[in-house]
């Protein structure tokens, strides 16, 4: 049985099929209308989420499956003490998949360790959230037709923004990649993943608090939200939370087929103006992102669709 | 000085010396009853100076323990007066309640019941990190 807790979890190969999966769902949706049929899928959600919760939902009931939800901590047992690994040999009875997202770093490993179905890690505090990280390969795939060659952007919370540490490191297995970390110097991606990530596989990255003077290069820009719930401190969230706003003045410097990216919710790091714009991406990127959901449940449940 | 050699038991040999009283407290070494001698600052041919420890008994050691304070140890295992075991330790792989995550946002704060797992990610620096959410291990996080 497999889980996904963290993307590296997925080969490079792995990837591929479940994209060239995807694609296939989107040519042909009919096809998989029915391929879950008899299924149940558990939302396990104790931190709120309204779109990755949504979109596990409507992927499961796009591929023909059943879904069984707990979308707070206060509506579980969690409320009443019950520990996760309890939680999920429980819910293991039930259902035939997991999506667990858990404001504790680590928890989705537990449940798979303790589960007897596979688990999917639907973000776990501020460490991992590789469905996103899927959604955002997607959208890179459909609008560059590659993971090679590419200037990478990755802006505002790099420090406790676990979507850009997931990319980051996925993308870090293909060649030519270049990654350029925009942020404040308090929310600077960690030395860790410079060293372990990018130093351990030879990613050509620079480190600049300043968005305009890179933007000329990129073809891909990462924005990202400053969130409160990461702050321990609500001063140090109020002081940085307005440092990168991406507005249509900014990208007047910017490539004509640039691709921007965001993994959403946005509070006012984007401009609304730059919805219309050809090159943002974010709300194709929520599309993907079922897409690729759907196609990882059918791995995971080792459904073949012929 | 000569301490009495052991006929069965243990010497935990090599020990970098100072850290002969970390070794035997973290063993709980002075929770046995049978005779222990701890010999410090020991003339070393590789060392200079060693720490040693006997044990006048057959004991279960915590390599683990052992061998992330020192992964230089040697343990000897001597039966009838004769050395039968020469164990080198070097650092765990994987350390299990061995030392503790302090992450606050780690699933081992709420849940106590879990093990502590940390698994070794650079050798050359020493670097552990918790199994769950990659945080490196601090210095004084012993258990």
């Amino acid at each position: 049985m497999r889980n996904l807790i963290d993307i590296k979890d997925l080969s490079v190969k792995e990837l591929e099929e479940l994209i060239a999966v995807a694609e296939d769902i989107i040519a042909n949706p009919a096809k998989y209308a029915e391929a879950c049929r008899g299924k149940k899928l558990a939302t396990l959600f104790f931190e709120p989420s309204t779109r990755t919760r949504l979109s596990f939902e409507a992927a499961m009931y796009e591929l023909g499956g059943n879904v069984l939800s707990v979308s707070s901590a206060n509506s579980s047992s969690a409320a009443k003490g019950e520990s996760v690994a309890d939680t999920a040999k429980t819910v293991s009875c039930y259902a035939d998949i997991i999506a667990m997202r858990h404001p504790k770093e680590g928890a989705p490993l537990v449940a798979s360790m303790n589960s007897s179905i596979p688990v999917i890690n639907a973000g776990d505090g501020g460490h991992n959230h590789p469905t996103q990280t899927l959604a955002d390969l997607l959208t890179i795939w459909r609008e560059k037709g590659r993971f090679d060659d590419l200037t990478v952007g990755f802006c505002g919370d790099l420090k406790f923004g676990r979507t850009v540490h997931s990319l980051i490191s996925a993308l870090s297995r293909y060649t030519g990649i270049k990654i350029v970390l925009i942020s404040p110097e308090e929310l600077k991606l960690p030395s860790y993943i410079k060293k372990d990530v990018l130093g351990a596989n030879s990613i050509e990255y620079k480190q600049t608090t300043d968005l305009l003077s890179v933007m000329p290069e990129l073809d891909i820009l990462y924005m990202t939200r400053v969130q409160r719930e990461r702050f321990f401190n609500e001063e140090d969230y109020l002081r940085l939370k307005d440092s990168y706003i991406l507005t249509p003045d900014k990208l007047k410097m910017a490539k004509p087929d640039l691709s921007i990216l965001h993994p959403l919710p946005r509070v006012n790091e984007i401009a609304v103006a730059i919805d219309d714009d050809p090159r943002a991406c974010y709300f194709k990127q929520v599309l993907n992102g079922k897409y690729m959901r759907m196609a990882l449940i059918l791995k995971l449940l080792e459904v073949n669709v012929k | 000085m000569n301490i009495d050699s052991i006929r069965n038991g243990i010497v935990i040999d090599h020990i970098t010396a100072g850290l002969g009283m970390k070794v035997y407290n973290l063993l709980n070494l002075g929770e046995l009853d049978c005779p222990v001698a701890i010999i410090k600052t020991a003339s070393s041919g590789k060392m200079g100076k060693k720490d040693i420890i006997k044990v006048d008994a057959d004991i279960e050691l915590d390599m683990d323990i052992l061998g992330y304070i020192d992964p230089g140890i040697t343990v000897n295992i001597i039966k009838d007066g004769l050395l039968v075991e020469k164990k080198r330790i070097g650092l765990p792989e994987k350390l299990t309640n061995v030392i503790r995550c302090k992450n606050p946002r780690c699933i081992t704060t709420t849940e106590q019941e879990l093990p502590h797992i940390f698994k070794l990610t650079d050798k050359e620096k020493r670097v552990y990190r918790c199994i769950y959410c990659e945080v490196k291990a601090e210095e004084n996080s012993l258990f």
